[in-house]
């Protein structure tokens, strides 16, 4: 390489590589450190940190809300997971045409990706309005009547679901479309050839070299819906028996840190958060082998 | 997705085939513009016609009063304004910081970088719930509460973001580079006046990941900027709702959830590219 040698060189490495080093051990490595430490000490902010070993661990096992907030998370991505998963895929294929207008489609899919959490849940939320929302009206419309949608927790967890689904599809659908694009058209010629049928093509060819992308789908969708919590802090109705009742992990997380102060606490719980992601990613990864084809030229 | 090559319509469609593709492409159209519509339209209207059991998606009469009454609740422009700051500071301190660990980890040759660059990459592993509590910590020890330097600063470091952009420096050629150094050019010319504008997609879409992430941040801003001086749109917006007893105000929350996402939207359309690949790029963070 050319350029300077030796100390000179060091100089100018140091130059651009500072800021970042420095900013991330401190705001960065740093927090992950302390965060891990303050997990086995009992915290208020106020008085000094008090070493209490794996306590916080232990009153989190045997913690309802911890539990119940574990069972909402698991119950919303149960529900949340697989149809995110098939409309994405639908609306990939769907969209992976050159049909006159599909860009339009394609960008409005899109338009709820770019929106903030904050605003899809309010808009959500009001169009499940129970009296006036779009949603109950429509039901009317068709002779049924509506639930009370956000009020319970039954029914919430299906309004959140929708509203998740809603905001994430044109997301998933943008990665498939990737995977789609990059599979080569010699294969569907060959089998063309050969007289495969339409569903031919997307059975024995498009889904099986797709695999790694449903794959890299189905990861992503987990991490992030283990770590959901925007439209649960906020759709619920204030004071209903749904927002007393349905709360993910994260919000746990943060109820227990901002308003009781506890910070060891919390932080242990979002520790066993983190280990409950990476079992869950693990053993995707070594379950991958059972269907996911990475395509060998 | 810009270059795209999508399979060509298969010849042999009949008319009822194409109607029902027509059905379906405005079908989803539909679906995605609509609740954004309604968005809209409820927030022009007066708060006795919300409260109608058959919804009129044009308003009749159109009023502005739910923005005025918006502008009267909360420091509308300095909400704004201040959502405005945080994410463009953030976003060209992000970019720059990220640019240049960036250059150091593919330009240079220096002993130790991989493994540094390895320690860079498992940061990216720990999900951001472990961090809000230390970092919520850090940041009011350093009596950070409720200024700009607590919604903007822990933001700067990304691993994330030298990731990415050292996979673009990484694909550059090395002749520009070498004919500049045998000009006599140091490190930072190279850096600012070659490497720079040849990545201008890279940052580009570094920047519009970073803009929208901040733009619509929510969890972070609620607990370190609770003051209206530095309140950003998304908290102020989300504490609009009605308390227990207070009824909700749904003309005047939508006038305010036209504000906060107008912006972004706009922003998409201009830029569709570059959004695309910056929230294809995010699923990598996780």
């Amino acid at each position: 390489m050319a350029g300077d040698r030796g100390w000179q060189k060091w100089k100018w490495v140091l130059l651009f590589l500072l800021p970042s080093l420095l900013g991330l051990t401190v705001f960065i490595l740093y927090p992950i450190i302390s965060s891990f430490w303050l997990a086995f000490n009992d915290w208020n902010l106020l008085s000094p940190p008090e070493f209490v070993g794996l306590a916080n661990f232990q009153e989190l096992f045997s913690d309802p809300s911890f539990w119940s907030a574990l069972r909402y998370t698991l119950t919303f991505i149960v529900l949340y997971v697989p149809l995110a998963f098939v409309l994405g895929l639908g609306l990939a294929l769907f969209l992976n045409h050159r049909w006159r207008g599909i860009l339009v489609v394609r960008a409005a899919t899109f338009l709820p990706v770019v929106a903030s959490w904050v605003v899809v849940s309010l808009i959500w939320k009001w169009i499940f309005n129970p009296a006036y929302g779009l949603v109950n009206f429509a039901l009317k419309w068709v002779g049924i009547t509506g639930p009370a949608w956000l009020f319970e927790p039954q029914t919430a967890i299906y309004a959140m679901v929708i509203t998740s689904v809603w905001k994430d599809v044109g997301y998933i659908a943008l990665l498939n479309l990737g995977g789609l694009q990059g599979i080569s058209e010699t294969y569907y010629e060959a089998a063309r050839i050969d007289g495969a049928s339409r569903w031919g093509l997307l059975r024995y060819i498009t889904l099986p070299l797709l695999t790694p992308t449903l794959f890299f789908v189905v990861i992503t969708l987990l991490i992030n819906y283990f770590q959901m919590f925007e439209q649960v802090w906020l759709m619920p109705m204030r004071d209903s028996a749904a927002a007393r009742q349905v709360s993910v992990i994260v919000s746990e997380v943060v109820r227990n840190a901002f308003s009781y102060n506890r910070m060891g606490y919390a932080s242990a719980m979002s520790w066993v958060l983190f280990g409950l992601i990476f079992m869950i990613t693990a053993v995707q990864l070594r379950l991958q082998k059972r269907w996911v084809h990475y395509a060998t030229e | 997705m810009s270059a795209t090559a999508p399979r060509p319509a298969s010849g042999g469609e009949t008319i009822a085939g194409k109607v029902l593709r027509v059905a379906m492409m405005t079908l989803i159209v539909a679906l995605m513009v609509l609740p954004f519509a309604w968005m809209l339209s409820t927030s022009l209207k007066p708060q006795q016609y919300i409260l109608s059991t058959t919804p009129q998606l044009i308003p009749n009469p159109l009023t502005f009063e739910s923005y005025i009454k918006l502008a009267d609740r909360i420091n509308l422009f300095r909400t704004f304004f201040n959502s405005l700051l945080v994410a463009v500071l953030g976003t060209g301190g992000q970019v720059l910081v990220s640019a240049m660990a960036a250059y150091a980890f593919s330009r240079m040759q220096w002993r130790g970088r991989d493994t540094v660059f390895v320690l860079y990459l498992a940061t990216m592993m720990i999900p951001s719930v472990v961090l809000v509590i230390p970092q919520f910590i850090l940041v009011r020890g350093l009596g950070w509460m409720n200024s700009f330097a607590a919604l903007i600063v822990p933001g700067l470091f990304s691993a994330f973001g030298t990731f990415l952009l050292r996979q673009s420096f990484l694909g550059l050629p090395k002749d520009f580079e070498e004919a500049a150094f045998v000009d006599g050019a140091n490190y930072f010319t190279i850096f600012w006046r070659i490497i720079l504008p040849l990545s201008q997609p890279a940052l580009a879409t570094l920047a519009v990941f970073s803009f929208m992430g901040l733009w619509n941040a929510y969890l972070w801003p609620l607990f370190v900027a609770r003051q209206e001086a530095v309140m950003t749109l998304p908290v102020a917006l989300a504490a609009l709702q009605g308390g227990p007893r207070a009824l909700t105000e749904w003309n005047m929350v939508m006038a305010g959830s036209v504000v906060a996402v107008l912006p972004i939207l706009v922003a998409y359309l201009l830029a569709q590219r570059w959004f695309v690949g910056g929230v294809v790029s995010s699923g990598i963070k996780g």
